[in-house]
């Protein structure tokens, strides 16, 4: 079976895919990749299934090579990468030869960036999904000269592709919808809440964010003691110093801590890839307006799909161009057998 | 009580979700009605929902918004809850779990047993003696809140956080015990200790409990509990019988 080696890993790289739905009633969050679409688009963008397995990089890259040539593709935050030297476009497919080295640093825009190869890692599945759950204790986080087992490429002639990102690196206005505590907050501290400028704190992994803003606290109505109850991903929880988290993938199921609100699916990419000190403030959807964003990941990857483009490389940027087999009848003869 | 002071409340909980919420304060009523309910939904098979879980007071029933909508789940949820159908609470299983409570497995029994104005031999024999049910499972995967003890078990967390416990120590607060699995600091006391696995990720049965579980512990020899530790034949030396 093909391997990719990591020669150097950033502190905080994972093996990611969709997650493991359906186990919150025993304990379990369905985690899996903090920006799911980023997920999707690499899907779309080299013609596989959303549902194979991606190394997640949170701020940092790291060094990889490959023991079979393979396609690859680089989404979420925008990472300076290249192979061996020469530079790689992000949003787009790449062909990355046996033996040659893909370096991929620090995040330029966004938090958490995608390294997707086309026939995905395939690492042991644990409770029918290869992502790391840290807070479970499922996986761990890579470490550098750890070799993971790869798919083959069974489309590698497939044409480059390139697709306009999703900007969602920026912060700015989030849709939150009412959840079943909202009303444990008073109108007037609901109202301040969207009044106010917040900036994503230094605190935050893949469990939730920390808010950080200079406009008092959000208390809840006095004299309520709190049932621990069911958490979702998106909700904004006030701990009692007042101080606002929205929960990530990799969050608890159930907690204490009073929610003012839920951030919608459609927005939570945007919370999940703000940066420290990015700005963010809230405004509530109704119920029906707020349902009315959902959508499904076929129908998201479908629309994605739809949106990729062919990739055309100008030749004077190609560093090594007489590196290339520029004229070529040859295959390796099977190409009509092959699945 | 009239029927309305009954009537569970309905809440958004996602765009993909309902919450039924049975109370807003922890009762064992609200908490054996959201436990009835989560089986009373899976039973009814209803269109569309991909999900039914329970908490302490509700439960919160996940639907697909591609092939259903809020107000089809809403309808068929409330014509469950008025259909006023007799819900057999009563527990499928009952685990029966060694524990040890010598000294070195349980540093804080002392201290509670005084603050339940309780011997320390009189506070085994309380927890030998209870039947506790799973009110709910979560902080950490597959870890079970048990309840409810006594009334004089109704002791308030300490202040101080305790750093790290043992996997399967057994702690007390707020007359539940939990079988320890988390990784975290927390605030319940720890008075005896299991060699019970909750959460088994690499087994095609990853937790061992389901809400609504009935669970009693079985005092042995600090000696035997060693004995228990070593064997990897079985989860900590625990039985699990179904019941109905």
């Amino acid at each position: 079976m093909p391997v990719m080696t990591i020669h150097s890993a950033g502190p905080g790289l994972t093996v990611q895919d969709l997650g493991r739905p359906g186990w919150k009633a025993q304990g379990l969050s369905t985690g899996g990749a903090a920006d799911p679409l980023a997920l999707l688009e690499s899907a779309a963008l080299l013609g596989v299934k959303p549902t194979g397995a991606v190394i997640e990089m949170m701020g940092f890259g790291g060094t990889f090579s490959v023991s079979e040539g393979t396609r690859i593709a680089l989404t979420g935050a925008v990472m300076q990468a290249d192979i061996d030297g020469d530079p790689l476009p992000h949003n787009a497919t790449h062909f990355l030869p046996a033996g040659s080295k893909l370096t991929i640093r620090g995040a330029q825009k966004g938090v958490y960036g995608y390294l997707r190869l086309a026939g995905g890692i395939l690492t042991e599945k644990i409770m029918d999904s290869r992502a790391t759950h840290l807070t479970a204790g499922i996986g761990r986080r890579l470490r550098s000269g750890d070799e993971l087992p790869i798919g083959p490429d069974k489309d590698r002639m497939r044409a480059p592709q390139k697709l306009p990102p999703a900007d969602r690196f920026a912060g700015g206005m989030i849709r939150i919808m009412p959840g079943p505590q909202t009303d444990f907050f008073d109108q007037a501290t609901q109202e301040a809440f969207c009044a106010t400028q917040f900036r994503r704190s230094l605190r935050g992994n893949r469990q939730g964010i920390r808010l950080a803003h200079d406009n008092g606290s959000f208390g809840t109505t006095g004299g309520l003691t709190n049932v621990s109850d069911l958490i979702v991903p998106g909700d904004i929880q006030i701990t009692g110093e007042g101080i606002p988290y929205i929960l990530l993938a990799e969050c608890q199921t159930i907690g204490g801590y009073p929610r003012i609100g839920s951030v919608i699916p459609a927005d939570l990419p945007k919370i999940a890839q703000a940066a420290p000190g990015t700005s963010l403030n809230f405004k509530f959807l109704s119920v029906t307006d707020a349902d009315a964003t959902a959508t499904s990941q076929d129908a998201a990857l479908r629309a994605l799909t739809k949106s990729c483009q062919p990739m055309i490389r100008d030749p004077h940027d190609i560093a090594d161009l007489l590196g290339y087999q520029l004229i070529s009848g040859a295959t390796p003869g099977d190409d009509l057998e092959r699945p | 009580m009239t029927a309305n002071e009954h009537a569970p409340e309905l809440l958004p909980l996602g765009v993909d979700g309902i919450l039924v919420r049975f109370a807003r304060t922890l009762t064992e009523e609200a908490n054996t009605r959201a436990l009835g309910f989560r089986n009373q939904v899976e039973d009814a098979a209803i269109a569309g929902v991909t999900e039914v879980a329970s908490s302490l007071v509700s439960v919160r029933v996940g639907f697909d918004p591609q092939t259903t909508n809020r107000a089809a789940v809403t309808n068929a949820l409330s014509a469950l809850i008025k259909s006023h159908v007799i819900i057999d609470a009563s527990p499928r299983r009952l685990w029966r779990i060694p524990a040890a409570f010598g000294a070195e497995f349980a540093p804080q029994l002392n201290e509670v047993a005084a603050l339940a104005g309780l011997t320390p031999e009189q506070a085994i024999a309380d927890i030998e003696a209870a039947t506790v049910r799973v009110i709910a499972i979560g902080f950490a995967p597959g870890q079970p809140y048990l309840g409810m003890l006594p009334d004089h078990w109704d002791l308030p967390r300490q202040s101080e956080l305790t750093d790290s416990l043992p996997r399967g120590a057994l702690i007390t607060a707020v007359r539940q015990l939990i079988i320890w699995a988390a990784d975290a600091p927390t605030g319940w006391r720890h008075i005896g200790q299991t060699a019970f696995r909750v959460y088994l990720p690499e087994t095609s049965t990853p937790f061992a409990f389901e809400p609504g579980d009935a669970v009693q512990f079985q005092g042995v020899s600090d000696t035997d509990f060693r004995a228990i530790q070593g064997n990897t034949d079985t989860n900590g030396g625990a039985t699990c019988e179904v019941l109905r």
